[in-house]
Parts: structure tokens; C-alpha cells; sequence
């Protein structure tokens, strides 16, 4: 299989899980929000499915990536590595969303709002990797 | 427990997607934010196929009076443009393009046991609650609003 086909067929996957988690129990799929939503005080029903998404992501995730044989670390040194975690958790906080939540679950909704946010992220993200490839060199 | 045995499989199968579709990789991330350089353009085809899933099917859901385990649909609330979804949204694609991670494949590959993920996620929630602290010390509202839609 071409890999454009797999990649759709993955992008189709991550559609029917937000759908599915919208259908059953009324909730965005966005992983950055849900992940918050766990160091938030709530109740223990809240606090149970957050922690049941973010299971079964990492668990089937993490095997599914075992079983195609992937394991490729990110090319980023530890300091910068840390300084992306914190600016990824920061600013999908203050800007309510991330990828899931903005782009795939914002744009089915056809929400102004999370099309303006990714425009945003992926224009920064791509002059992120103008400046640190080309312009500085890695 | 319904909502969270429902929550687990969602979650399992978006982790599926995430690996199959190899956002879990952060080079082949980095290739697709590269457009100036070594643009590798598979990755459009996840987005593509996702939001027109969700485009197709949100509808169809949105229509039903409430979900199946749950009592009302709990959808985002705010509907102005701001400073904070911006510049929120600027701050995140940075982090992103220097180390491709978002937060669901840092998830993903934190479940495989990836070193760099494994790191990337601590100070990813480190993050979160650093804005959640300064949010709460300077205007005291940042709380996201949410609203509950009740049958119509």
C-alpha cells in the first residue's frame, strides 16, 4: 500500500475514534484537554474516562508502533526537547486545543475559531522548522 | 463506567490511527512541516482523512437529542476569535515544529517506551499547569467555558 493510502486510512481511523467518543459519551476528542483535565480537581466519573482515552491511546498506540516496527526518537537535543514540552503544554492550554481538538474535532464542527487556530499552529510550526533547519542549521 | 469503557476504545482506536498514520514518527512530522526544505506531504492525507470523518459524521451525531452513555453533548463554548487562542495557538505550533510531538503521539510514544517521548510528556504537563497557575494569578477567568446542550 502507498503510504498517502495509509496515511488517510489512519486519518479515517482518528475521525471514526472522534466521532465514536462524541456519539457515546458528548465528548471533543482533544488530547490536550483531556490530558489537562487530569491534573484538574473533578469528580471521579470526569477523572475516569480521561484516564480510560489516555490508556487506551498510549496502550494500543504504543503497541501498534511496536508492531510496524517504529521507534524513531525525535531529533531534538534535551534541553530543546523540554522547552518544546512545556511550550506544547502552555499553548495548547491557553489556546483551548491542540491537533485532535482544533484540527480534527474543531474543523468537522466547522468552528471559525479552530480554523483560525490551525492556521496559527501550522504557520508558526512550519517557520519553527524554517528557522531551526536552514536559517541555524541543527 | 460505561462512558469510560467507551473513552478507552475511542482512545485505542485514535492511538491506531495516530501510529498507523505515522504522526507517531517526529521525523516524518518535521518532513511535513519542512515545506521549505525536504517537504514530505503524506501527513495532509491524515488530516484530510480525519476532518472529513468528522465533517461527514459530527453531523449526523449533533443531530441525536443526547449521546448514548452520557446525559447532554459538551461542546466548546467560545465562539469569539482572541488574543488567547492565537497566541495559545502560536506558542503550541513552536513546541511542535521543534521537537514533533503533539500531545497525542507524545502519548502514543510514551506507550512504546520512546525515550524522547518519555520526556517530552512531563514537561508537557508541566506546561499545562504552568499556564493554568498563571491564568488563574492574572484574571482569575481563564478557565475554558463550556456549554451543555440539552435536548432540543
Amino acid at each position: 500500500m502507498s503510504s498517502w493510502f495509509v496515511a488517510l486510512l489512519g486519518g479515517v481511523l482518528i475521525g471514526l475514534s472522534a466521532t465514536a467518543l462524541l456519539l457515546f459519551t458528548g465528548r471533543i476528542a482533544g488530547v490536550s484537554g483531556i490530558v489537562n483535565g487530569l491534573t484538574r480537581r473533578s469528580s471521579g466519573a470526569d477523572w475516569a474516562w480521561r484516564a480510560a482515552f489516555v490508556a487506551g491511546l498510549a496502550g494500543a498506540g504504543g503497541a501498534t508502533m511496536h508492531l510496524l516496527h517504529q521507534a524513531t526518537a525525535s531529533p531534538a537535543r534535551l534541553p530543546v526537547l523540554l522547552l518544546a514540552g512545556v511550550l506544547v503544554g502552555f499553548g495548547t492550554s491557553l489556546g483551548s486545543g491542540c491537533t485532535s481538538g482544533h484540527g480534527v474535532c474543531g474543523l468537522g464542527r466547522f468552528s471559525r475559531r479552530s480554523l483560525v487556530a490551525v492556521l496559527t499552529f501550522m504557520a508558526s510550526a512550519i517557520v519553527t522548522v524554517l528557522l531551526t533547519h536552514h536559517l541555524f542549521g541543527t | 463506567m460505561k462512558a469510560a469503557l467507551a473513552a478507552l476504545l475511542c482512545g485505542a482506536l485514535f492511538g491506531i490511527g495516530l501510529a498507523l498514520a505515522r504522526m507517531t514518527d517526529p521525523l516524518v512530522v518535521i518532513g511535513f512541516l519542512d515545506v521549505f526544505g525536504d517537504f514530505d506531504p503524506t501527513l495532509a492525507f491524515v488530516l484530510i482523512g480525519a476532518t472529513m470523518t468528522t465533517a461527514v459524521a459530527f453531523h449526523f451525531v449533533l443531530r441525536r437529542a443526547r449521546p448514548i452513555v452520557a446525559a447532554q453533548f459538551e461542546l466548546p463554548a467560545t465562539r469569539t476569535i482572541d488574543l488567547p487562542l492565537i497566541l495559545g495557538a502560536a506558542i503550541f505550533g513552536v513546541g511542535w515544529g521543534l521537537a514533533g510531538y503533539c500531545p497525542g503521539p507524545a502519548l502514543v510514544g510514551a506507550g512504546a517506551g520512546v525515550s524522547t517521548a518519555l520526556l517530552f510528556l512531563p514537561a508537557m504537563i508541566a506546561g499545562g499547569l504552568a499556564h493554568r497557575f498563571v491564568a488563574a494569578r492574572y484574571n482569575g477567568k481563564s478557565r475554558p467555558t463550556r456549554i451543555s446542550v440539552f435536548r432540543s
